[in-house]
């Protein structure tokens, strides 16, 4: 198994490798970002503020330098970093959830419920979510479960568009009506054997929407409308970072370079995979 | 086409019902607007008053009656910053948003499409690979990020151009090429994987073998074809021109829409963020029925069902 999973490593484009690679050191920097990080992201350091990184005729201890109230800017990265896709990873899966459940039950019921869910999606998708998130936040404030919920409903409506199309194909299949033949109920028919065969598309579809989530998160957080501080996030790093970018453009520019190369990795890679995986979305 | 149009039609009101309702519902679960608008330790006959004044006495169903009659005659509140009407805000940002977003449509259009039919017609060629790395580069590429390299490169470093705010011609500039490079990215990736999707088709090769020169089978036989999902995004892009560049507006210090909303949501001044959400969602509606108009002219295949829809 590894010895193919090697094997198969070589003959995988140089920039797919790359963009696995640099995604699976995002992982471990989230995962680990405790040990990792020098300071703890909010600690002062008064006597060198905005001290320029290292290389750049700062000093060693400030790595990646620091902000204009001295805070280190490699610590705050790393757990900015997990923030950010811890947010991403919980969004992409509540949203995966509301659409696969919307997508099977419009496909199951057909009629009333069916119209019912599809001008929903015609709803979601007629708007920009960017504008809804501005709405909601306006009305509801801000916290960070609201904050995750509302990120959340970012692509449900992708989701249930393919989850219904691939359910109502499946039906017609031999193996659906086999089993319902056996005297499965409907439940089971779904959970067991349809969701199974139409996972592919669905997990393509989450690599889809996790980077976009990430993009949407770090624009509202860099507007001052998403994670609120002493949080601190990508994007809301950015976002204060901004007002130094004369003098200190170090601090704006680290958060940024991650956001890049991490939604870039991510879509090189889940191009990637669609095209090897999935051939209904050829 | 008329019964096509009018199934559209009755579709879009449809949205706009539900986003108005949506407005409606949302800011009732907030909680009482006579206590977020005056203070909780308001005197209670201030309260009584206010909820008087605004019909917050009566049962829900006329409430939102009188709402939607509101609506109706272009009474959308004010502000509660400083009292002027809500609707007039957002209507006197709307000039400065399309001075940089209609530009930056004209250009994406004129540099995304004819960069995706050239990867298309080169596929797997060098010129393919540079174009379709640079599209994924600005797709990927938040507008944020780029907007503030572009200041840090010509405003800082150069000093060339101004950095944010709206007195000179120059200001339009940077936020212009800001928007301009990732809808590009976009048109250019939808613009190449159609036409390959067309190039492959038997037509293309039956134009071929007839002995029609390269070009006109391109023009008259691919492109047009190719059409239909280009005219998806362009359109999905023109329902933009009002409300897609909010983050670049608050990069920039722009004074359009988009800032406005940022700053009202800031502020909770929920009249004036309802406006622009019902301004937003009118535009992008229209927008919607009119790619569903030009579907209609330029594919017959779509007038003629019962407005089949796409599963």
């Amino acid at each position: 198994m590894i010895r193919k999973l090697i094997q198969d490593w070589r003959r995988y484009p140089l920039l797919v490798q790359v963009g696995i690679v640099w995604v699976v050191m995002i992982l471990v920097v989230a995962i680990f970002a405790d040990s990792f990080a020098p300071y703890t992201f909010t600690s002062l350091d008064l006597k060198a503020r905005l001290s320029p990184p290292a290389w750049i005729s700062g000093n060693l201890r400030h790595l990646l330098g620091t902000d204009e109230l001295g805070r280190d800017v490699l610590s705050r990265l790393i757990v900015s970093i997990r923030v950010s896709l811890l947010i991403a990873a919980a969004s992409t899966v509540i949203s995966a959830i509301i659409g696969v459940s919307l997508g099977l039950l419009s496909a199951h019921f057909r009629g009333w419920i069916e119209q019912g869910i599809l001008i929903l999606v015609d709803f979601q998708a007629s708007i920009p979510f960017m504008i809804i998130a501005l709405a909601v936040l306006a009305f509801f404030g801000n916290s960070l479960p609201l904050f995750i919920g509302l990120m959340g409903f970012y692509g449900w409506e992708r989701m249930a568009r393919i989850t219904r199309g691939l359910t109502l194909a499946a039906n017609e299949q031999g193996y659906a009506s086999a089993v319902y033949a056996l005297g499965a109920p409907p439940v089971r028919v779904y959970l067991r054997h349809v969701l199974p065969n139409i996972a592919s598309s669905i997990i393509v579809s989450m690599t889809l929407t996790f980077p976009e989530v990430i993009l949407l998160e770090s624009g509202l957080s860099f507007l001052g409308l998403g994670v609120q501080p002493p949080m601190t996030s990508l994007g809301n790093m950015v976002g204060y970072g901004r007002e130094y970018v004369q003098s200190a453009p170090w601090v704006l520019l680290a958060p940024s370079s991650i956001i890049v190369f991490t939604t870039f990795s991510i879509s090189i890679v889940g191009d990637w995979l669609r095209d090897r995986l999935d051939p209904t979305l050829r | 086409m008329l019964n096509y149009l009018r199934a559209r039609l009755l579709r879009s009101l449809l949205t706009l019902f539900l986003v108005i309702s949506f407005t409606f519902i949302i800011l009732r679960l907030t909680g009482d607007p006579a206590m977020m608008i005056l203070s909780p330790d308001a005197p209670p006959e201030a309260i009584a008053a206010f909820r008087a004044t605004w019909g917050l006495d009566t049962p829900l169903w006329q409430q939102f009656l009188g709402y939607l009659w509101n609506i109706v005659q272009g009474n959308f509140g004010v502000s509660m910053r400083n009292g002027n009407s809500a609707m007039g805000l957002v209507l006197e940002a709307v000039p400065a948003t399309l001075a940089i977003t209609i530009p930056a449509f004209v250009l994406k259009i004129l540099l995304g499409i004819p960069a995706g039919v050239l990867a298309a017609l080169y596929r797997n060629s060098w010129i393919d690979r540079l174009l379709m790395s640079l599209a994924v580069a600005g797709h990927t590429l938040p507008s944020f990020v780029l907007g503030l390299l572009l200041v840090l490169l010509f405003a800082v470093r150069l000093g060339w151009l101004p950095s944010g705010g709206f007195n000179s011609p120059g200001h339009v500039i940077l936020p212009i090429i800001t928007l301009t490079i990732s809808g590009a990215a976009v048109l250019a990736r939808y613009t190449r994987s159609s036409m390959l999707e067309v190039l492959g088709q038997p037509y293309v090769r039956a134009a071929i073998a007839k002995g029609l020169t390269y070009r006109q089978v391109i023009l008259r036989h691919a492109l047009p074809n190719a059409g239909m999902p280009i005219v998806t995004i362009a359109g999905l892009m023109m329902g933009g021109l009002i409300a897609g560049a909010v983050v670049v507006e608050n990069v920039f210090s722009w004074p359009g829409i988009g800032r406005l909303m940022v700053s009202a949501v800031g502020n909770r001044d929920l009249a004036v963020v309802q406006a622009a959400l019902l301004l937003i969602t009118v535009a992008m509606i229209s927008a919607n029925l009119l790619v569903d108009a030009i579907y209609g002219l330029i594919d017959p295949r779509v007038r003629g069902g019962s407005g089949g829809r796409k599963s």
